[in-house]
């Protein structure tokens, strides 16, 4: 085992697979010997050269299309966007062309978008997106999102092992502020699959990302103060979702929030309701109850972001009423 | 542009008297395909779309005649042409354009929208320009992989002025990635003339900005169509990246069957008219002594029957079932 930082894991998913698999290469702007924006890819250009790094023009949408037709062919690009937000300049690309592929074509298209997402970290309107919810509902687009370094590093090799495209969720704000012990020897986590980070028998949280750790802080708060023991679920695969573990919690709970750090109307956790409401209805106890960043685009000054955040307050206070149903 | 090809040129090029007459059959085949593709749509037989390239045989077939075997088609709506040439069957042209079950799509997309791994050919989608990206995506691997292959990709002069025409080439350019890309300028991009789509002074005037070579061809000229791909093609081989080929032609009928393009002005029909590719090609072979009036009659019931059996077959086999709609979303 060794600590590890949230940002260092992506790195060394990256190296890894590399290392097993010749085929994998990196595509994105400045990831080359400048490491990346955020440095995820730091000493990847010593390693492996500038034909498995490779620098490319200011381009979205010819990074996207180029990965996608580097895939079509049976190689396995990782291509990076340096701020999740930029992908809207590859959304065409991927709508049109990568989405779109096997289901007419019968030919896999194993390509992985790397999004540093998330805001709480001072970007403003347009370095702060969540984008899950602008291809959630395009079929032939697999989405997960990381909320450990474990989990970033598991998922996204099995992102690159994938057959399919994968949008590779990875929080700005976790990059360096998550650390955990993590295993040397080899690991995977599937794609498709939630998992428990708290359990609970009373009320259950599904979310993903960097509001997982909210959960739970809110969870325990609300053990001490209300003596309820909220279930928290980490879905992090957005698409397609555990539907099988999300029906357990609801079973066994009977109440559910959803959480996320996206805008709430029409967010993911928008489906995460109404698929409950179809298929669970029978157990629950009370309404579904959403949280989530508030209806407007992601503001600058810090005490409007505090405002437009899904805070642990806000949290609280949802789990508190919802307990008392 | 009105290139006048002589005996002296027809024998300066390197293609043997069997080269010229496949060019000749290949564009025949595409004109008779056309007119059959309009005759399925007529009597309701294709659903959604039919486009033809009437005027653009001698693009499509002269272009596509520079790849090698390994090289890679990517097309665009009006080069039939293209695909015959790479070696595509008449049989999946028709079941593809009917979407039927046997099809290359399995029915799930229609016109030239399909992918033939095979062949190294890789069809358009409706939003043009988007496969650029792609096309130069897979001229990438081709270097990466030291493959050697070119990617030959097409564009109209409507395309060209889609954002992904610039990201793409200018990728490919800076990149040298082994990518032609031919700008199909045919004076219209639906009913749109070309003077409201662009102020350069022509096309290939674009590739000043990518720093590569552009060269504008009588795209009626199936030779001139010819020889210019296969120096962009040879170039592109050698490591010394892109080149745009501009090939100027006419687009003869409307943007798809469905549109009577009573906008365009008949004289200007009249005009592109005498320079019928097929007409001009035929006629400098005929003066050569390559074709006689023989060969250009059995040709001719040749391929008005492989056609017409190549249409049967499509047009009796089955369409996909209902219960197959949800299937291959991912790959497993």
């Amino acid at each position: 085992m060794a600590l590890t930082t949230y940002i260092d894991a992506i790195n060394q998913a990256m190296r890894e697979e590399m290392r097993r698999d010749q085929s994998v290469f990196l595509l994105g702007e400045d990831i080359g010997a400048f490491g990346g924006a955020f440095k995820a890819t730091r000493g990847l250009f010593e390693e492996f050269g500038e034909d498995r790094v490779i620098d490319t023009p200011l381009s979205e949408a010819a990074i996207v299309g180029a990965a996608t037709g580097a895939a079509l062919v049976g190689m396995r690009p990782v291509a990076e966007m340096q701020f999740a937000d930029f992908v809207s300049c590859g959304f065409n690309q991927l709508v049109t062309n990568t989405a779109k592929i096997h289901y007419r074509w019968r030919l896999p298209v194993p390509l992985v978008v790397r999004l540093p997402s998330g805001g709480n970290i001072h970007g403003g309107p347009f370095h702060s997106a969540n984008p899950e919810a602008w291809f959630s509902n395009v079929p032939g687009l697999k989405i997960v999102a990381a909320a450990t370094p474990y989990d970033a590093k598991g998922l996204l090799k099995a992102a690159i092992r994938d057959d399919n495209p994968v949008l590779f969720l990875e929080y700005k704000s976790l990059y360096r502020r998550l650390k955990e012990d993590i295993p040397e020897k080899e690991f995977i986590v599937p794609l498709g699959k939630g998992t428990i980070r708290r359990p609970g028998k009373d009320m259950v949280v599904f979310t993903y990302g960097p509001t997982v750790s909210t959960a739970v802080d809110a969870a325990e708060r609300i053990s001490k103060e209300e003596g309820n023991e909220t279930c928290v679920v980490d879905l992090r695969s957005l698409a397609p979702l555990d539907h099988e573990l999300i029906i357990q919690c609801v079973k066994e709970t009977g109440k559910v929030l959803i959480l996320h750090e996206a805008t709430r109307t029409g967010g993911v956790g928008a489906e995460v309701a109404a698929f409950i409401a179809e298929m669970a209805f029978g157990y629950l106890d009370a309404p579904i109850v959403r949280v989530a960043s508030l209806d407007t685009p992601v503001p600058l000054a810090p005490p409007l972001e505090e405002a437009f955040l899904p805070t642990v307050e806000k949290v609280v206070a949802a789990l508190r009423q919802l307990g008392r149903f | 542009m009105n290139t006048t090809r002589t005996r002296a040129s027809l024998v300066k090029s390197d293609l043997s008297n069997a080269d010229l007459l496949k060019l000749l059959y290949f564009m025949r085949l595409t004109r008779e395909c056309d007119i059959a593709i309009v005759r399925l749509y007529q009597q309701g037989k294709i659903v959604g779309g039919a486009y033809t390239g009437r005027g653009n045989e001698a693009t499509a077939v002269g272009s596509a005649f520079a790849l090698a075997s390994n090289d890679y088609l990517f097309p665009m709506h009006r080069d039939l042409g293209a695909h015959l040439v790479k070696g595509q069957s008449l049989r999946a042209i028709f079941l593809q354009q009917l979407a039927r079950q046997n099809s290359l799509t399995g029915g799930r997309d229609g016109t030239g929208h399909y992918a033939d791994p095979a062949l190294r050919i890789y069809g358009n989608v409706s939003h043009l320009a988007a496969m650029i990206p792609v096309a130069v995506g897979v001229a990438l691997a081709s270097r990466l992989r030291h493959e050697g292959a070119v990617v030959m990709n097409f564009i109209g002069d409507g395309g060209s002025n889609v954002g992904e025409f610039h990201e793409g080439l200018n990728m490919a350019a800076v990149m040298k990635l082994p990518f032609v890309l031919i700008v199909e300028n045919n004076q219209y991009a639906y009913s749109t003339p070309v003077s409201k789509q662009f102020t350069a002074p022509c096309l290939a005037a674009r590739a000043q900005g990518y720093g590569i070579p552009g060269v504008t061809v009588d795209g009626t000229d199936v030779l001139a169509v010819y020889e210019a791909c296969r120096t962009a093609v040879d170039r592109a081989r050698k490591g010394l990246g892109p080149t745009l080929v501009e090939s100027v032609t006419m687009r003869m009928q409307g943007h798809s069957a469905a549109d009577d393009a009573a906008y365009v002005p008949p004289t200007l029909l009249e005009e592109w008219k005498r320079k019928d590719p097929l007409e001009q090609f035929e006629r400098h072979l005929i003066e050569s002594g390559i074709l006689d009036d023989g060969r250009r009659s059995s040709l001719g019931a040749e391929i008005v029957d492989a056609v017409e059996k190549a249409v049967e077959e499509a047009v009796a086999a089955p369409y996909p079932e209902g219960k197959e709609a949800e299937d291959g979303v991912f790959h497993p």
